[in-house]
């Protein structure tokens, strides 16, 4: 009895910093933004309570859905996308060929670039005129514009052709990946694919768990290579793909500093690479709506929290954990 | 027998395929890194031309950056080390002393406590971003280094959890003689448990100097007068006032920035690649 005694008393004070920190950064601060959420709160007067009128408005706000529906947008492309990218990359790395160290590394640098400088350097990638992007898109749009003029005049300048014509005449003219909207948020797409480093690391070491011994028995059963692939690498894998489908989803939820950075104001043209957790700072530290920005910051958890839910309940047929 | 191949695929067809597919793709991860040295190198006329090596490659776009009021690199980087610096103890001791406790202390209620540590992970930073800011604004931190420094004190809960699991697997036989011959529970971690953990600390430690260097949104909220830039907000601050930077500045001003970042890399590569791995498995 008395020894459990000490040894709670030992255990609270070598814990100590982690409970302290959850209090006082965590716990008191959610508590304190969930009850400003119901608050009308400018910051510099006293909070009044207004009920659930923040949220309310929020479903109202034409902004807040056009953040929620880009973020949406850009989760549907990046991650699986991301996904399907980085473990190709595993793979490829996972091969034996001399100096793979260095191509690793080539891959793996990228992620530990300064968000803010990713986002300056890629503004001179993608600049319109002398961005090096651009340099290499036009010449390939100067052979496909007469293509899709030709299919857009052939089907009589009908309406449904007119997106591939306008496509056309944007790989001619260079995209304008920072001043047109689609494809501002398919600049953001791209740089993503450049910054997957992590998750290659990640689904690399996960490779390197699976047992040589299931490729050599899939390999005596006669299988083929994508066979080989499909039934002991992607299973093999799975836990690993779940782990980094649901920091991906986190994460997109969080997108702030690169496009913050590239378009200035970061709401791109007409709103197109406005995300979520940028709406958020803005009604925070632009204009003050302190219990505003708390509402979005308590449907943001919720969000995460239910698509990661989802997330799990989907893979509980498709993930396999071995031993389990 | 030897074994003949690694996971799955025939070392010897496709030998020469895979290694250009290699070279191909590091190319494109590493070539904007190049071409943003290329172009900072580069004088202003010679700007628009798409070579990747310059012509005439001259370093006045970095003395010009570096005399330019608007970006003092020096300041920022001292402003940004003094931050690490000030977090970095306090993350790390605070990590491990609670990590240890997780790992090694029987007490009531430490599952409970050590899940609600590992539910906190997924909590995005924006959701605390706002209360943060209020609580210290109430506490006139506004304007200082102190949020950005001082929650540092009380751990982060990836890191309890990564320095825990590495505690578990050290033996405990090493602690239970340490302490039949007198040593206390302090004394087994300061002198047991800490030095055999530094591939550990390392990580911790690494990972969140890279945090601080890069960190945008924490400089940006708290901080107000460009003498108290860090780095990263520096450049963006460089950045968003661009109508008037040339490109070449600009790029030497981000290369100045990633240049302490690569070099800790090819020094740290594997602690670096154990960390990223860690985040991933173990889980």
């Amino acid at each position: 009895m008395k020894q459990a005694r000490s040894s709670w008393i030992s255990g609270m004070l070598w814990t100590a910093p982690w409970w302290l920190g959850f209090l006082l950064f965590l716990a008191f601060p959610m508590g304190l933004s969930l009850y400003i959420s119901f608050c009308d709160y400018p910051l510099l007067e006293s909070p009044v309570f207004i009920g659930g009128e923040n949220y309310s408005n929020l479903m109202h706000d034409a902004k807040f859905h056009a953040v929620v529906r880009n973020t949406l947008i850009y989760a549907a492309i990046a991650i699986p996308l991301g996904t399907i990218i980085a473990v190709l990359l595993a793979v490829l790395l996972n091969q034996k060929a001399r100096g793979q160290a260095i191509f690793r590394a080539c891959i793996f640098l990228p992620t530990i670039v300064p968000l803010v400088a990713v986002g300056v350097m890629w503004m001179w990638m993608l600049s319109p005129e002398a961005g090096l992007v651009n340099q290499v898109i036009r010449p390939v749009g100067h052979v496909v514009q007469p293509v899709t003029n030709a299919i857009h005049h052939a089907s009589g300048d009908s309406e449904t052709t007119a997106p591939l014509a306008e496509l056309g005449r944007d790989l001619a003219d260079g995209p304008g990946w920072l001043s047109q909207p689609r494809w501002a948020m398919l600049a953001l797409v791209i740089i993503s694919m450049w910054l997957l480093g992590s998750p290659v690391v990640i689904y690399l070491a996960g490779l390197q768990e699976i047992p040589e011994t299931l490729y050599e028995a899939a390999e005596l059963d006669g299988a083929s290579r994508w066979q080989r692939f499909r039934h002991v690498t992607l299973p093999g894998l799975s836990p690993v793909i779940l782990f980094n489908v649901i920091v991906g989803i986190i994460g997109t939820w969080q997108i702030f500093a690169l496009p913050y950075v590239m378009w200035r104001t970061g709401s791109g043209p007409n709103d197109s690479t406005y995300f979520y957790t940028m709406y958020l700072f803005d009604n925070a530290f632009r204009y003050l709506k302190m219990g505003y920005a708390s509402a979005m910051a308590w449907i943001q958890l919720l969000i995460i929290v239910g698509l990661t839910g989802v997330v799990f309940l989907v893979s509980r047929r498709t993930v396999h954990y071995r031993g389990a | 027998m030897p074994a003949r191949r690694q996971t799955g695929y025939r070392s010897g067809g496709g030998g020469i395929g895979v290694y250009i597919l290699l070279c191909v793709v590091a190319g494109l991860f590493i070539f904007p890194l190049i071409w943003m040295f290329s172009v900072s190198i580069k004088p202003p006329d010679e700007l628009r031309h798409p070579n990747i090596i310059p012509e005439n490659p001259q370093l006045i776009a970095y003395q010009q950056v570096l005399r330019s009021e608007s970006f003092d690199f020096a300041l920022y980087a001292r402003n940004t080390l003094i931050i690490a610096a000030l977090s970095l103890v306090g993350m790390v001791m605070a990590s491990a002393i609670a990590a240890y406790g997780f790992a090694r202390i029987d007490f009531r209620g430490r599952n409970l406590m050590f899940g609600i540590c590992l539910a906190t992970m997924m909590i995005p930073f924006p959701v605390i971003m706002v209360p943060q800011y209020i609580i210290f604004q109430k506490l006139g931190w506004v304007g200082t280094f102190l949020p950005l420094w001082v929650p540092a004190w009380f751990g982060a809960a990836f890191n309890i959890f990564l320095l825990r699991q590495f505690f578990m697997g050290i033996p405990k036989d090493l602690e239970e003689s340490a302490m039949l011959d007198g040593c206390s529970r302090w004394g087994c971690f300061w002198l047991i448990i800490l030095p055999l953990s530094k591939p550990a600390l390392a990580v911790v430690a690494l990972f969140h100097c890279l945090a601080v260097w890069n960190d945008l949104v924490g400089p940006l909220i708290y901080l107000s007068h460009q003498e108290q830039f860090t780095l990263a907000l520096g450049l963006q601050f460089l950045q968003s006032k661009s109508g008037d930077t040339p490109w070449n500045q600009l790029m030497a001003a981000a290369t100045l920035i990633i240049l302490p970042v690569v070099i800790l890399f090819l020094f740290a590569q594997r602690t670096f690649i154990r960390g990223i791995s860690t985040t991933g498995l173990k889980g």
